[in-house]
């Protein structure tokens, strides 16, 4: 893989040679704002609909490995 | 039974309307269509129900991209790490779909995460080419285009976020739209690259497609960025193309287009002029660097949007961790495929510190300077035209070994996804791929301004009608 990567970033690498200064860049098409909506409560799925689709499930609440021990 | 199964979307919905086809003799054609697709097109097929609502897709069966959240209904997005997984809520535009009318008749195979344009990196292998089983669909929404072109659905939903209902529709010879980005909801869609991903339709006509987009766009609370098009849009009803300017791209006589791929290209372009149609040359000098800043710039997206993949809260989790990041760690690893991993580390890469203003900040203007070729285009054009892909179908495994041979697969797609600008591939022909063998379909990209689907929609209908008389 590190093979056929090295040659998706050569090709990338084009881009490189394009003059781009004072080009502003574009993170998206559509003119966005941020977007308030008042802080009120609504109805959500109940916690038991929501630890179904968990893999391990356990107490209400999601359970994972404990962290590695770091000394 | 057969005729019936011809019948286009929207006649079958008149007839089901008009109380001259029975809605429930309809879907159960149709079911029975689909219990027998032998090209891996199908993830999950609707074993009963049928399409209840009443409007303008009353009674229609649809296939749906395993991309799109089905609540109750497994939605893989073609990966191991999803297998099994019921989402708890439907995507809007599936909903919408519902709304109006329509009932799921499947969710179809897909490249995994929508990342791939042959459909040969779906975790539940890939689907074969209706017109020959030796040929990939195309991709990423290869099931979608698959099962409409093989008669095992009247019509599908894909996403497309550089090509991925565009390509398959072109490589399996029918109509698919990708719309302004905004026109339909992202919610629910599973998530690859944000700011290009949107949702539209495969089918086998024009005016399928519009019917379809009408009833899937719209502004939704749950997209912020989903604005919807003013006024919906109609059933094209236009038949010549008098007074429309099209533009084709100057560099496109340089680029790697398969000989029966331009031949067909060629052959379209005057049928536009025979339909009254003006057609010249425009220059569109940074497309060619598309591939470049869509190839960073979708990986760094994805790369983030991936993260949630961590087998805590649904989904799969490979066993033997021995603690929570070698969790982490061999989940991702069991749960991903190559081209996914392969994504998410060129997004990384793209997007650390001392690499990122080389890739993602240059990505990001060049992305600038390909919407200012297309702005500067539309100050003269109506529309902008290339061939929707640089060859047929090609041969399955062919491009499995070289990443970036198929990733140009999406040379021509690619840049009006950066510019967010909706764009159709409409079947235009027939040609013989290169090596030899029977004719394959070719297709036919014609791009629009923001939100100008309809007169996009009106003009592809007007060709359409020539092609096919």
């Amino acid at each position: 893989m590190a093979g056929e990567l090295s040659g998706i970033l050569e090709h990338v690498d084009r881009i490189g040679e394009l003059d781009l200064d004072e080009v502003a860049p574009t993170s998206h098409v559509v003119d966005l704002e941020n977007v308030l909506r008042p802080d009120e409560p609504r109805p959500s799925w109940s916690r038991d609909e929501v630890l179904e689709q968990a893999p391990d499930p356990a107490d209400g609440a999601f359970r994972v490995p404990a962290p590695r021990d770091e000394d | 039974m057969a005729e019936l199964l011809e019948l286009s979307v929207a006649e079958a919905a008149r007839q089901i309307a008009a109380g001259e086809l029975s809605r429930e003799e309809y879907f159960e054609a149709w079911r029975g269509a689909a219990a027998g697709d032998q090209l891996n097109a199908y993830l999950w097929r609707a074993e009963d129900g049928t399409a209840a609502g009443d409007g303008p897709l009353g009674g229609i069966p649809v296939a749906v991209k395993d991309l799109f959240c089905t609540e109750g209904v497994q939605t893989t997005a073609g990966s191991r790490i999803l297998e099994g997984h019921r989402p708890l809520y439907t995507a809007t535009a599936v909903r919408k779909l519902g709304e109006a009318g329509a009932g799921i008749l499947g969710k179809t195979n897909m490249d995994e995460f929508a990342m791939g344009s042959s459909n040969e990196n779906s975790a539940y292998g890939p689907v074969l080419n209706p017109h020959d089983r030796e040929r990939v669909p195309g991709g990423s929404s290869g099931g979608s285009a698959a099962v409409v072109a093989g008669g095992l659905a009247p019509c599908a939903i894909g996403t497309d976020t550089g090509g991925s209902i565009r390509q398959p529709a072109s490589l399996c010879g029918i109509v698919g739209l990708k719309p302004t980005y905004g026109a339909i909801s992202r919610y629910g869609m599973i998530a690859f690259a944000s700011s290009l991903d949107q949702c539209g339709p495969l089918t086998r006509d024009v005016t399928d497609a519009a019917l379809l987009l009408d009833a899937m766009q719209g502004n939704d609370p749950c997209d912020s960025t989903s604005v919807g098009i003013a006024g919906g849009v109609e059933a094209p009803t236009r038949t010549d193309l008098e007074g429309l300017r099209f533009a084709v791209p100057a560099e496109l006589a340089h680029d790697a287009i398969e000989p029966g791929v331009r031949a067909v290209f060629e052959q379209t372009l005057k049928r536009i002029e025979q339909l009254g149609g003006e057609i010249a040359e425009v220059p569109l000098p940074h497309a060619e660097h598309g591939i470049s800043a869509y190839y960073v710039l979708a990986p760094a997206e994805a790369s983030s949007n991936l993260a949630r993949y961590d087998g805590v809260r649904y989904g799969a989790r490979a066993e033997g961790g021995d603690d929570v990041v070698e969790m982490y760690e061999e989940t991702r690893a069991a749960g991903f495929g190559d081209e996914v991993k392969r994504r998410i580390m060129l997004g990384t890469y793209a997007l650390s510190s001392g690499y990122y203003d080389a890739y993602y900040g240059r990505a990001q203007q060049v992305r600038t300077k390909i919407a200012e070729d297309f702005a500067a285009a539309f100050d003269r054009f109506d529309f902008v035209v290339t061939p929707t892909s640089p060859s047929v179908a090609f041969g399955l495994g062919e491009k499995t070994d070289d990443p970036l041979a198929m990733y140009m697969n999406d040379f021509f797609t690619v840049p009006m996804s950066l510019a967010g600008i909706p764009a159709i591939s409409i079947p235009a022909g027939t040609a013989e791929p290169e090596g030899g063998g029977p004719q394959l379909p070719v297709g036919f990209q014609i791009a629009a301004p923001a939100f100008a689907e309809q007169r996009l929609l009106d003009a592809a209908y007007a060709l359409e009608q020539a092609i096919d008389g």
